[in-house]
């Protein structure tokens, strides 16, 4: 690509405001993410005993934490792919339309 | 194809409730004594077919792959869920499906602990790196990081660290396949024949059907594996009447851990040390994942970043699934195989080794027909994941090396596909060599190593070259070396080396995984060499950052760089 055709996006309000948002959400994302295992990660090496409390019979908190984790992993991924077919999507396709 | 797998799957679901009964019995009376001499046929003949079935389909793919990019790509054809599923079939190797469960049967919730930080990875892949892989790449990674740095630097350097990554990945593979596969076969095979078979059927796949065979054979492998898991799940959700807290309570009663295997024990330890150690296996894990040449390279296989995003979708959906399942299958172990003298030594030990749990459940809960279905599955999972990792090492060895640092891409793509192809039999012959002569030792540290390696030199210089201007060749070169350096040596001056495969008396690095340390060493340098770097060429480096920027946002310019 040019550097001119490549200025010329860069300014494109389309593009700017592709950027800002999915830029915005891939860091939440992320951030969610490395907030949830790290806190797990934290829970398992530190805080032992509070993952040990038995919440039904022989089962531990650790268990729906521990499934929980599995469960944010896969749902970020989903809403992700959800967000960017539509909007994401939508706006990319906009600005490829304008450069041909 | 697709037909085939459906009616096989039927048949299977068929014989449920007669399976169903069959477990009860034999969980009440066992089935006779096992003999691990005795050669189990119905395993043998399940593999031939499954050998059959993939070298037809490599004939397929062969007719199909005559250019470069359907050879290292499969022609960016295949869709965003095949490619989830690849994906997953890549990350569920046999060590994963038979470590993962042992765990569980050993330490109970503590095997959890392990697949969480083998799954974190991927929707931080998703959010930051899958699109623009996809955007940027063409068929190597190196291609990425060499957009707008210097060719023959940066793409050494890459080579390097995918091989490296590879061969500790490969070794771990072919170590466990060739015991795996002289265990099931009873006295029919040899250590170093199994290693033959494994490393002359990969040769076959990769060399003449590419990336289509390979990813097929994947698929195949991650649909018989996730079925057979999800099957031997059930079989023992069944046993307890689907009543899970049953299940957890008679796991409690019958292991000689009790209670602790409800909660984070022995994994994490008790020491300092300990701890910060599970910190750095989560980080090399997490991070690690983003730079797995083999697991990148399938991001150039699918048409744009759409089908990039559902392949991560549901790479994680399978992969997350087939966790749950290892879980129950490992307590389920706890239940059925260890309360069952038939899988018991003398002294109370599993036949066969730690890695055994699902093997023996399978045959708890299916008799010799699922037996020997598992033993199939874990063989050709073990063949599947070779052949991936073959074909990430072959393509830095002829994309990036000989044709980009070695030929300066002065080479017709006859030539590069020619140069892989020999690539491919030369890695196959070292891959069967090293199984082979690593055959008495510890392999354990091997994919853990891996991991490190990834985080601390593939995923540092990828994720900057996508993200940061300022990254300048000197930076990247620098940075990449250290962090590749360091996680070696670290690993080599841990517990895991220096104690038990060198057998001195204490670990000079007291900490079990490098990541922590080596990836943020990475980072910084990488950082520091590329800020303080003044050069006319950093500085036309930086200049091109716009382009590469608008490209990895919206795709433009993506046909004219990888044709088909």
């Amino acid at each position: 690509m040019k550097n001119d055709a490549a200025s010329r996006i860069m300014n494109n309000p389309d593009f700017v405001e592709l950027v800002a948002k999915r830029g915005r959400f891939s860091w939440i994302l992320t951030i969610i993410m490395l907030v949830v295992y790290y806190g797990f990660i934290v829970l398992v090496a530190y805080f032992k005993d509070f993952l040990s409390i038995k919440i039904a019979g022989v089962i531990t908190l650790a268990f729906p934490i521990g499934l929980a984790v599995i469960i944010v992993a896969i749902a970020l991924t989903g809403i992700y792919v959800l967000q960017a077919n539509g909007e994401y999507d939508r706006l990319t396709r906009k600005i490829v339309a304008g450069e041909h | 194809m697709s037909r085939l797998f459906t009616r096989f799957l039927t048949r299977l679901l068929a014989g449920l409730p007669l399976l169903a009964v069959a477990a009860h019995a034999f969980a009440a009376e066992g089935v006779g004594q096992i003999d691990l001499k005795q050669t189990n046929w119905t395993a043998i003949a399940m593999f031939v077919v499954f050998v059959g079935l993939t070298l037809v389909i490599t004939y397929w793919a062969a007719m199909r792959t005559r250019s470069a990019s359907a050879f290292y790509t499969a022609g960016g054809q295949i869709s965003g869920m095949q490619n989830g599923l690849a994906i997953a079939g890549d990350y569920m190797s046999a060590a994963s499906f038979l470590g993962i469960s042992s765990l569980v049967y050993l330490n109970g919730f503590d095997g959890l602990i392990y697949s969480i930080g083998f799954l974190v990875g991927w929707p931080i892949i998703m959010a930051l790196m899958a699109e623009r892989l996809r955007n940027l790449g063409r068929f190597t990674f190196a291609d990425v990081v060499s957009y707008r740095l210097s060719s023959t630097p940066t793409r050494t350097l890459s080579a390097c660290g995918t091989l490296v990554t590879v061969a500790f990945y490969l070794i771990a593979q072919m170590v466990g396949a060739g015991q795996l596969i002289k265990l099931l076969s009873g006295s029919l095979l040899d250590y170093w024949q199994a290693e033959i078979i494994v490393g002359v059927l990969m040769i076959l796949y990769v060399t003449f059907g590419g990336m289509l065979a390979t990813t097929w054979v994947q698929i195949i492998k991650a649909l018989m594996l996730l079925g057979g898991a999800t099957f031997i799940a059930l079989m023992v959700l069944v046993a307890f009447g689907f009543d899970v807290s049953a299940l957890f309570a008679k796991a409690v009663e019958v292991s000689p851990k009790h209670d602790a295997i409800m909660s984070p024990g022995a994994f994490v330890g008790t020491t300092a040390y300990d701890k910060i150690s599970t910190i750095s296996l989560g980080v090399a894990l997490m991070f690690g994942t983003a730079g797995l040449p083999h697991i990148l390279m399938r991001f150039f296989t699918v048409s744009d970043q759409k089908e990039a995003r559902k392949s991560v979708f549901w790479a994680t959906t399978f992969i997350g699934y087939f966790y749950i399942l290892t879980f129950i299958i490992g307590f389920g172990a706890i239940t059925l195989v260890s309360t069952n003298p038939q899988y018991l030594d003398a002294k109370g030990a599993l036949l066969g080794g730690a890695n055994m749990p699902a093997i023996w459940l399978a045959h708890a809960v299916g008799g010799n027909l699922l037996l020997g279905f598992i033993s199939a599955v874990a063989f050709a999972t073990i063949l599947a994941v070779v052949s991936g990792l073959t074909l990430a090492g072959a393509s830095a060895i002829s994309h990036d090396i000989f044709a980009s640092v070695i030929s300066r891409g002065r080479v017709n793509e006859k030539t590069e596909m020619l140069v892989s192809k020999y690539a491919t039999v030369a890695l196959g012959v070292v891959a069967i060599l090293l199984g082979i002569l690593f055959e008495k030792q510890n392999v354990a540290y091997m994919v853990g190593l891996a991991f490190a390696i990834a985080a601390s030199s593939n995923f540092p210089v990828l994720i900057l070259s996508m993200y940061w201007k300022g990254l300048s060749t000197r930076g990247a070169v620098i940075g990449g070396f250290l962090g590749l350096i360091s996680a070696v040596v670290l690993t080599v001056l841990s517990k895991g080396i220096w104690v038990t495969v060198l057998g001195n008396s204490a670990a000079i690095f007291p900490f079990s995984n490098p990541a922590l340390f080596s990836m943020p060493l990475a980072f910084v340098a990488i950082w520091f060499f590329s800020i303080t770097d003044s050069s006319a060429e950093a500085k036309s480096e930086a200049g091109k950052f716009d382009a590469q920027y608008v490209r990895s946002m919206t795709g433009i310019g993506l046909d004219a760089a990888s044709p088909h």
